[in-house]
């Protein structure tokens, strides 16, 4: 089969082939979308990296009150920001392994508990100072001390002790987990000089590009970093990102070839944006997913037969066609999607049926009263009208759901994990073991259906220690169907990251993790000559 | 005293008043809002002890009111103080801003002040025929159409098919003066086009309204140009009605632009606002809304004294 690939990427970059006969005819050859369409990049990029130029990305989720500060970013400019200033001691790449960066080289102890990252030599941070294991442990413990503020804290809650030893930086943990690595490639994790405890806010990193311009809610501007090791990444000479909250802008400044790429397009717009000249449109499924959460231990969700017509009673299908308008794919009441390793795939999926939910209700015994779904757009964009759909699909089965209306403002600290059903969004994470920790462990601070069962959090550690994979694939699936059949999320949909990128990018490759490019496209694409 | 010189006095010290009152609405409106700083900034990622962290770091552990007279001594002493949010110098931030705004509503004001006036006289010389009816229903039309659909509807033809101005409005201190022109072009229209009536039409009713005076027929009467009898007999003394809606305007243009901001991604007051309240960042939005406050209470005081220098009988009282 690797010989058929290689010819078809040779015809490629021959100019012989084009996208969409390279990925039919990939398909053929049972390769997955995402290693096909970067297979294609690679091929039709052959011509190789061009260097030069200012490249200009126009981004949503920035405001006049962001910080360069890596701790407390939380949206997508401030995150591309650091990502571009920044480097990580690993990253996670787009085919779900771990990329070492600062860290050279990645070794466990055979339980798992003892992690030892090898630091590169010759990294230089923009002060011109070198990278030493020590400011990888001062940065970890500006995370983690107990006066952390770091949106990173909870993820490094596990760790016992920490220490620096020569080249080497050491990690201790409590409990076994083989998946410390990808805990480690969190985006607010860039490793600064001392750890940042000075200046937090700074913009001195090892990253490819320094900062030149901080202008928050209106631009950042970047230029190369001389010294930066990576020949590989920051071909562009100049990088700017561009604050575009406004949907209809960001595409207008697209179009008008003001900006190179931008992320967010809206799925309506988006197959007329990919009719237009000189631009692509690019959607990747993600781990991102839409959900309503019920908290198990109030009522009425206490009954898990309520909660099974809850969750027989939405129509995903519906959902995905009229919210994503087909950018999307199914949910199937559990937070991970084919987009994560170890995923079983031979879980059924659960389907919209009227019979079945009206039975499951009956058996509630639920007294027929309204059951309040709280919403609003800032759960997620279109779940006011999902809310709706939600209701309407409910209503056939005789299941009477009353749709309060929320704002937006305030969402996240007055409604979400705080009332018994409402609308929420996952951003999804790079393994099942962080999104299992992060939101259905009994201690988990983002439990946000009060999920807490002993058997359930034993199995989330047991796969966590677990080295084998197919044992961990095993425990795995049985959380997922636990979830699906018991839990408190009814998922009906996993989001597609909608990209547009103009066609004098070179280098844009799939990456699931996170729009353009796990946020690096600024760093890791260039521009045509 | 002179009763003009007393009246500015008088008319200073109340605004003064009302600029503390104002802070203090301000505070109190902040105060109401659901969440906090804290909360806001750490949003779906919060965990309680970084939340507890980060409000112990911000100081917002301590009472509402000594909070607010701690910000309010400083303020008096010139001290803005520090984004709770990011941690920048509020004065700084704030004066790059407050001077984009202004130079946005500077040049928006140049072209639609004098056009609207120079409309209003010209429907009121060819009142009730095609000229007059025309100039309405352009302009009462763009009035109309809410403002970010003129912006986007001019942003598709004129940068995206056309190509001829940017659809980004973004200024910064590395640009020329023409750079900067050509940068606010499509904004500037937009904001024209949305004051232009309201000044257009009062120009002309106030007209209209002297129009029927005895000295105007008069003036008539001896032979003048009819366009020379509206200009030197009928302007002067309908100004102040058509001062107070200039300046209304000119206040909207500064403080009430922030769809314009958001459209054209201009980095102006409107927008640096509003992404500080939703992320309750108080000292922030105290000293935006004071400014605005200021903005608007000097030019309603700007109006009056117009008025009142415009009328005789008022300038040389009894």
């Amino acid at each position: 089969m690797q010989d058929q690939l290689d010819h078809l990427s040779r015809s490629v970059t021959a100019g012989k082939m084009t996208r969409r006969e390279f990925m039919g005819k990939a398909a053929a050859l049972g390769v997955s979308a995402v290693v096909a369409g970067n297979l294609y990049s690679t091929a039709a990029d052959a011509a190789g990296p061009v260097r030069g130029g200012l490249l200009k990305v126009g981004r949503g989720g920035g405001g006049s009150t962001d910080t360069l500060d890596p701790a407390t970013v939380a949206s997508e400019l401030p995150i591309t920001n650091v990502t571009t200033f920044g480097e990580r001691l690993v990253e996670t790449s787009a085919e779900g392994t771990i990329d070492p960066r600062i860290a050279e080289s990645v070794e466990s102890s055979a339980d798992a508990k003892t992690w030892t990252f090898k630091i590169r030599k010759g990294v230089e941070f923009h002060n011109g100072k070198t990278v030493t294991a020590e400011d990888v442990l001062r940065t970890m413990e500006r995370h983690s001390n107990e006066d952390s503020k770091s949106g990173a804290l909870g993820l490094l809650r596990g760790i016992e002790s920490m220490k620096a030893d020569g080249d080497n930086f050491i990690v201790n943990l409590a409990t076994g987990n083989a998946d410390l690595p990808y805990l480690l490639s969190d985006y607010h994790l860039v490793i600064q000089p001392d750890g940042g405890f000075d200046s937090p806010a700074a913009g001195i990193g090892a990253g490819a590009y320094e900062v030149v311009a901080d202008e928050p809610g209106v631009r950042h501007q970047f230029k190369k970093f001389a010294n930066y090791w990576d020949d590989n990444r920051g071909f562009a000479d100049e990088v700017e990102t561009i604050v575009l909250n406004d949907a209809t802008a960001r595409t207008a400044a697209l179009q008008s070839g003001q900006v190179h790429m931008i992320d967010r397009v809206e799925p309506k717009i988006a197959k007329l944006l990919d009719r237009a000249p000189n631009l692509h449109v690019k959607n990747v499924a993600g781990p991102g997913h839409y959900v309503f959460v019920m908290h198990v231990d109030t009522a009425p969700f206490n009954e898990n037969e309520l909660r099974l017509a809850l969750k027989y009673a939405i129509n995903r299908q519906e959902m995905v066609d009229k919210i994503l308008r087909g950018y999307g794919g199914l949910g199937n009441d559990m937070p991970i999607n084919a987009a994560y390793p170890l995923f079983d795939d031979s879980i059924p999926q659960r389907t919209y049926d009227v019979a079945k939910a009206a039975e499951h209700y009956k058996k509630s015994g639920h007294d027929g009263s309204p059951i309040i779904l709280r919403v609003a757009d800032g759960a997620f964009p279109g779940a006011v009208d999902a809310a709706a759909l939600f209701q309407q699909s409910a209503q056939a089965a005789g299941i009477p759901l009353e749709i309060k209306r929320e704002p937006n403002d305030g969402y996240w600290s007055e409604v979400w994990n705080a009332q018994p059903f409402c609308a929420s969004y996952w951003s999804g994470r790079p393994v099942q073991d962080q999104m299992y920790s992060t939101a259905y462990l009994s201690s988990a601070d983002w439990n946000d259906t009060r999920w807490k069962r002993e058997s359930f959090d034993a199995q989330i550690l047991a796969a966590r220690a677990e080295v084998d994979p197919a044992k961990r694939k095993e425990i795995y699936s049985q959380l997922g169907r636990t979830l699906r059949d018991e839990g408190g999320v009814i998922c009906p949909m996993f989001n597609d990251f909608v990209d547009a990128i103009s066609d004098k990018v070179g280098g844009y490759a799939v990456d699931p993790n996170s729009p353009l490019m796990n946020n690096a496209a600024q760093i890791k694409c260039w521009l045509k000559a | 005293m002179h009763p003009v010189i007393a009246l500015v006095a008088q008319r200073f010290v109340l605004g003064l008043l009302l600029l503390f009152a104002a802070s203090a609405l301000i505070f109190a409106g902040t105060m109401i809002l659901p969440g906090d700083v804290a909360q806001s900034i750490l949003g779906q990622s919060a965990t309680p002890e970084a939340l507890e962290n980060m409000r112990r770091e911000l100081g917002l552990n301590e009472p509402a009111l000594q909070r607010y007279f701690s910000w309010l001594f400083n303020a008096l002493q010139g001290d803005l103080g520090t984004a709770l949010t990011n941690g920048r110098d509020i004065a700084e931030s704030i004066s790059k801003r407050l001077g984009n705004t202004l130079f946005l509503a500077f040049w928006a004001a140049l072209i639609s002040v004098p056009l609207a006036i120079f409309l209003g006289l010209l429907a009121v010389r060819y009142k009730d025929r095609w000229p007059d009816k025309l100039i309405s229903a352009v302009t009462l039309a763009s009035i109309s159409i809410p403002e970010f659909l003129i912006g986007y509807v001019l942003m598709f033809f004129i940068s995206v098919r056309l190509g001829w101005f940017p659809s980004v409005a973004m200024v910064n201190d590395s640009m020329s003066i023409l750079e900067r022109l050509n940068a606010i072009a499509l904004p500037v229209t937009v904001l024209t086009l949305v004051v232009l009536a309201h000044m257009m039409r009062m120009t002309r009713a106030a007209i209209l309204n002297v129009m029927q005076s005895a000295y105007i027929e008069t003036a008539e009467l001896k032979g003048l140009s009819s366009f020379k009898v509206i200009y030197r007999h009928a302007f002067p003394n309908a100004i102040a009605p058509i001062v107070n809606v200039v300046m209304l305007n000119l206040a909207y243009l500064v403080v009430g632009v922030v769809v314009i901001e958001v459209v054209f991604v201009y980095p102006g007051m409107g927008q640096y606002l509003v992404d500080h309240v939703s992320k309750r960042d108080v000292p922030v939005v105290q000293a935006c809304g004071l400014i605005f406050a200021a903005v608007y209470i000097g030019l309603n005081m700007l109006a009056d004294i117009i008025s009142i220098l415009a009328n005789p009988r008022l300038r040389h009282p009894k």
